[in-house]
């Protein structure tokens, strides 16, 4: 991923409107993102377009979505 | 170097509610609107709001705005102005309604009307008994607005301006505002809003502390903004905390887990409260809880290896109880704090909550500036609400759900005096002055041109442990005066702080660091009316403010019934009294009175 790229999803993290979230995925950003591959990168990209609740209550759900990306992503952010 | 300027007859900056409701205001009045936002509308912090919003409909009690407004005037420890008190009170109906209209989806009763519920300090008949006056939509009260608000400003034509940052507001030599520089994260880029009218609708500063709960966005943007631009800042003592926030973290632990059963207790496993409260132990009024948790911290009884939380523990409940009663709290406490309450204690401490002070506002919305000898003089073309402004109408301390009440109600007082302002007097934009942008770049090109500085993060670190050590729920006088030093040495180091990346585009790091100067006005505004205010009233608490006859529980009326205002120039302080009176001629002022529950 580019710079920029990466800078403007890196924004989108880290200022969200609930402390959970800015706390969580600004974790998972320093963690896990560069491990991730580009298939995890386009379903976390989608997962951090969510509204803040959606992503909050997907993320302490016991919800295990059907696309496998999405639920390898999932199950990373909620190690983190 | 020529600077694209966007022309506006509005520029709002701040999407939360208090913008949204502004905007929609000035834009279905059919003048050209600008809202600038850090993030997308939606993502605003107003979408951690899930208590409701007051409003005295009386659909499931008996109410009224009289006795709301007693409720608010006695929760402010009387330091509101009792005129935009009653105003604000008096149009929380009509905002409710309104919203109701715009497609707010309110819990119902049966009988279709909204439903409402209790909340911590509204009551019935004047302090009788609680009353049911929030209105809530489930637990979502503050998304669903948002997304209410947000679709109708879309239809309204309101221009968005989304992930760009306002930086500095314009004035010119009539001191008048002119509207902001602001730049574009994408591409790094410095643009002038001209506007005939500037609301700042920012949200509040939560981040100056180490533990909040505020979300990372709440940098006091338009505080800070307003403090350099020489306008000064109403009683920034004032912050509310919660006791339980997650240590290290700051997210809210629920009074429900105590009501539960939750014990606090030190480092030795002792319940301490009962030594502070021996009736209501750990069922405490917050700020009793609070202040017990921090001389416990502060006399060396705190756990952790810093010695600098105490633990809610609720492992004697059953697994059962709490996964049936409290799963979101479990849930918070494994994510946040690694703990599984079922398992081990929480750790916690007080944690900063919401900003009572701010841009002092009449209850038009209008900033007011002392000027000679008035102390309350508009500022041409310029306006605020919601968290980043002071109308005053919480005075020392909010109530529940009345943060909400006064984004609606003020975001649409300032968006109407506007209106009426530019009707009446229609106008041309008056001419930006020549170094309209000169501020702005001169503070960016001193971030891409510093060498050898400080470190962004480590300024922001700074800065949060001394406001929670010097500044915290509980004052000491020592503590406060060192606390001044303190924090004017942090703010010197945040004038040379350096960021390794220099590229234009989505340069987070320079946001940051940009964010950071306005925190940095906030904190020392903070530190250094608090140590100025020699009495305990509201969330402003000293040890050294004595419970006699004449200042019980420590209120110094005599002295101290007056509004602060701070100068970034100079750490200057001033005052102004405070307004007993209400709007109207017919309705009688709250008597000054003790404040208990």
């Amino acid at each position: 991923m580019e710079r920029a790229e990466y800078e403007r999803l890196r924004w989108r993290c880290i200022r969200r409107g609930l402390l959970e979230l800015d706390l969580k995925l600004t974790r998972f950003l320093d963690q896990e993102f560069e491990k991730l591959t580009d298939e995890e990168v386009e379903a976390f990209k989608r997962m951090a377009d969510m509204d803040d609740l959606e992503c909050w209550k997907l993320i302490v759900s016991d919800q295990v979505p059907s696309d496998p990306h999405e639920a390898a992503v999932l199950a990373k952010v909620r190690k983190c | 170097m020529t600077i694209p300027v966007h022309k506006y007859d509005v520029v709002i900056v701040g999407a939360g509610g208090a913008g949204l409701r502004a905007a929609l205001q000035v834009a279905e009045a059919g003048l050209k609107t600008a809202v600038l936002s850090k993030v997308f509308p939606t993502r605003s912090h107003t979408v951690a709001a899930q208590g409701g919003v007051a409003a005295s409909l009386g659909n499931v009690t008996e109410d009224n705005w009289h006795w709301h407004m007693y409720d608010t005037v006695k929760g402010s420890d009387w330091l509101g102005d009792q005129d935009a008190i009653e105003f604000m009170v008096k149009k929380a109906n009509e905002v409710v309604v309104e919203l109701e209209h715009f497609g707010m989806p309110f819990d119902r009763l049966d009988s279709g009307k909204i439903y409402q519920r209790p909340f911590g300090g509204h009551s019935q008949n004047y302090g009788e008994k609680p009353v049911n006056r929030s209105c809530a939509a489930a637990d979502r009260t503050g998304h669903a607005m948002l997304h209410a608000m947000y679709q109708r400003n879309v239809k309204a034509n309101t221009q968005f301006f989304v992930e760009w940052m306002a930086l500095d507001l314009i004035r010119d030599e009539d001191g008048d505002v002119l509207g902001v520089t602001a730049m574009e994260m994408e591409t790094g880029e410095v643009h002038i809003f001209h506007a005939k009218a500037t609301i700042f609708a920012t949200g509040g500063a939560g981040r100056i502390y180490y533990s909040s709960t505020n979300a990372f966005i709440n940098t006091g943007d338009g505080v800070g903004m307003a403090a350099r631009a020489g306008i000064p800042l109403e009683d920034m003592e004032f912050w509310q905390f919660h006791p339980t926030g997650v240590a290290g973290a700051g997210v809210l632990i629920t009074e429900g887990v105590r009501g539960e059963g939750g014990i606090l207790r030190n480092a030795s496993g002792e319940r301490f409260m009962e030594r502070y409260a021996p009736n209501l132990k750990d069922l405490a009024s917050r700020d009793v809880v609070s202040r017990s948790m921090v001389t416990e911290i502060n006399e060396g009884r705190g756990c952790g290896p810093d010695k600098d939380h105490v633990l809610l523990d609720i492992t004697h409940l059953s697994p059962e109880t709490i996964m049936k009663r409290l799963p979101g709290i479990r849930e918070i406490s494994i994510q946040f704090a690694g703990v599984d309450p079922i398992k081990a204690p929480i750790p916690v401490v007080p944690t900063c909550h919401y900003q009572m002070g701010g841009i002092p506002t009449n209850y038009k919305g209008q900033v007011i500036v002392p000027k000679g000898d008035e102390k309350s003089v508009p500022v041409g073309g310029f306006y605020a609400a919601g968290e980043c402004a002071c109308a005053s109408v919480h005075g020392a301390n909010r109530l529940g759900t009345n943060s909400l009440l006064d984004l609606l109600v003020f975001g649409k007082s300032s968006g109407e005096t506007v209106v009426e302002d530019l009707k009446n007097n229609p106008r041309a934009h008056k001419p930006l002055p020549a170094n309209a942008a000169d501020v702005s770049l001169a503070r960016i090109a001193r971030l891409d041109n510093q060498k050898g500085g400080e470190n962004v993060h480590e300024v922001r670190l700074a800065m949060q442990r001394t406001m929670q050590k010097h500044a915290g729920v509980f004052r000491f006088n020592d503590l406060l005066k060192a606390g001044v030093e303190e924090i004017k040495k942090v703010a010197e180091r945040a004038k040379t702080t350096e960021i390794n990346d220099k590229s234009k585009v989505w340069n987070t790091a320079r946001t940051e660091a940009l964010e950071l100067d306005n925190l940095i006005e906030v904190a020392k505004a903070t530190m250094i009316s608090a140590e100025a205010r020699k009495e305990s009233r509201g969330a402003h608490v000293r040890d050294d403010a004595l419970d006699t006859a004449e200042t019980p529980a420590g209120r110094d009326d005599k002295n101290w019934l007056k509004h602060t205002l701070w100068y970034s120039e100079g750490n200057r302080l001033d005052y102004k009294p405070v307004n007993l009176q209400p709007m109207s001629a017919d309705v009688e002022s709250i008597a000054l009175a003790k404040r208990t529950y």
